[in-house]
């Protein structure tokens, strides 16, 4: 890449910030170039967030309807997956899988919301309830 | 070798944990850029790892493990680090108070999604980010993020936080600084033995590794259009394959150039043609993995046909120009 390819693109996701990246000169000499960012680079990380933005409403709206627990809703709107939560708080995948049913969630001792809570960085309250809208 | 009353510089990287070991080894004594440090690491890879997945897709690498850089500058510099990891976190916040008092700038690992520095749209759960802490200001530790323009600040518990987030590849605390320095290095030993290494793990027979885990790639994409909900799926594992590529801390091309950044500072301070001329093969290789993106993010957006033959054909192509590369690193 030499350094007047290097992408200027306005971008959403660097809020401002400029990095770094390497590229040669008329001369072929190597050195840093700094980048506000690349409308490649950007369409495909704003895709991954709306990706991880979509499941949190999908599961706000299961939550709501009784038919998720607030666990998964909290869960995606942290950019957490199953396998995140497990690794996360120790707790074993098929017990977390079990810990999103709505009906098993509310039943378990406020040392497990905690644990919950804490990796997530919300309170209890938080964990338990659910936000009017995303 | 290392002196309390010098300010530590902050110098701006294209990747965190090659930013920092370039920058604390320059800061106690022994002067290197963020490329070299990268280089002579032999820290470049490609790896598709189906095994191990993020997010539910499959961890594509162009470089080695979290930590690689930091080994590997010590294996090869025969350089120390001290290095120490705390199941207490209390214990780890009173270990870096202890290193800051003393004037000593440090490693650390942590984890993104909790430094409030960062961008929102950039946090993610990634447990190897590593930063420079180099000194304290009343509440806040000043904190040389080497992927940022400037130096920043973090509050204490924010900064224990990410330090010991849990769950895979958990930093525990994870602090590092050099301790034993080398008076002088032989990089010609230094260098060669590192491209041999390299040598060695892009031309290996692991189906899934080096040149031709990037052929792997371009098949498996072919597999994913013709699998399951292939419609959904493959704009999601194409964008993943891309972020993977280009996002922050790659220096772009999935550190193509900044290899090639390192070929071209050995050639140079070892007269040595050859390697002037990888460096140039490599910049080449570099392009291609842009076009790749560039045509692959079209096809996701609909703004050019899906094919996924001709994406197959392109990924075969960047390990043409790869293996090109290495031909001429050959028996070095």
């Amino acid at each position: 890449m030499k350094k007047d390819e290097v992408p200027q693109d306005p971008s959403q996701i660097h809020a401002g910030i400029r990095k770094l990246l390497y590229a040669v000169d008329e001369k072929g000499e190597y050195g840093g170039v700094q980048s506000t960012g690349w409308e490649v680079e950007n369409y495909v990380t704003l895709a991954a967030v709306d990706e991880l933005k979509r499941q949190a409403e999908a599961a706000l709206v299961r939550a709501k309807a009784g038919k998720a627990s607030t666990l998964e809703y909290h869960m995606y709107a942290r950019r957490m997956d199953l396998a995140t939560l497990s690794a996360t708080t120790g707790i074993w995948k098929w017990r977390v899988a079990r810990h999103l049913k709505p009906d098993v969630f509310p039943k378990l001792s406020a040392d497990l919301h905690e644990r919950y809570a804490f990796v997530m960085g919300i309170t209890i309250e938080e964990l338990r309830g659910l936000p009017d809208n995303v | 070798m290392f002196d309390a009353a010098a300010p530590f510089q902050h110098r701006q990287s294209a990747h965190c944990e090659s930013g920092v070991v370039s920058n604390l080894l320059t800061h106690h004594g022994l002067p290197m850029s963020e490329a070299m440090a990268f280089g002579i690491s032999a820290s470049l890879t490609f790896a598709y790892m189906p095994m191990i997945k993020m997010a539910g897709m499959p961890v594509i690498a162009y470089r080695m493990f979290p930590g690689s850089i930091i080994r590997g500058v010590e294996k090869r510099l025969g350089m120390k680090w001290a290095r120490r990891r705390f199941s207490d976190p209390r214990a780890g916040a009173a270990a870096l108070d202890e290193e800051v008092r003393a004037g000593r700038p440090v490693g650390l690992q942590t984890c993104i999604y909790w430094l409030p520095y960062f961008p929102e749209e950039m946090r993610f759960h990634f447990n190897s980010h590593n930063i420079v802490v180099y000194g304290r200001d009343g509440e806040d530790y000043l904190i040389s993020d080497p992927v940022f323009e400037e130096t920043t600040r973090c509050d204490g518990p924010a900064l224990t936080r990410a330090r010991f987030a849990k769950g895979d590849m958990a930093a525990k605390g994870h602090m590092y600084y050099p301790t034993e320095l080398p008076s002088s290095v032989d990089y010609e030993r230094v260098i060669k033995s590192a491209i041999r290494w390299n040598y060695k793990t892009m031309n290996g027979p692991v189906p899934i590794a080096g040149i031709r885990g990037i052929r792997f790639l371009g098949r498996n994409i072919v597999k994913v259009s013709q699998g399951a909900e292939a419609e959904k799926m493959l704009p999601l594992y194409l964008g993943h394959i891309v972020r993977m590529q280009e996002e922050i801390g790659t220096g772009g091309a999935g550190f193509r150039f900044l290899y090639a950044s390192f070929l071209q500072e050995a050639g140079k301070l070892l007269n040595n043609d050859r390697l002037l001329e990888a460096s140039k093969a490599f910049t080449d290789a570099g392009d291609e993995w842009r076009r790749f993106a560039l045509n692959a993010t079209k096809m996701c957006r609909g703004r050019a046909k899906m094919d996924v033959k001709a994406l197959d054909a392109q990924l075969n192509h960047v390990a043409d120009r790869e293996q090109e590369m290495w031909a001429l690193l050959r028996g070095l």
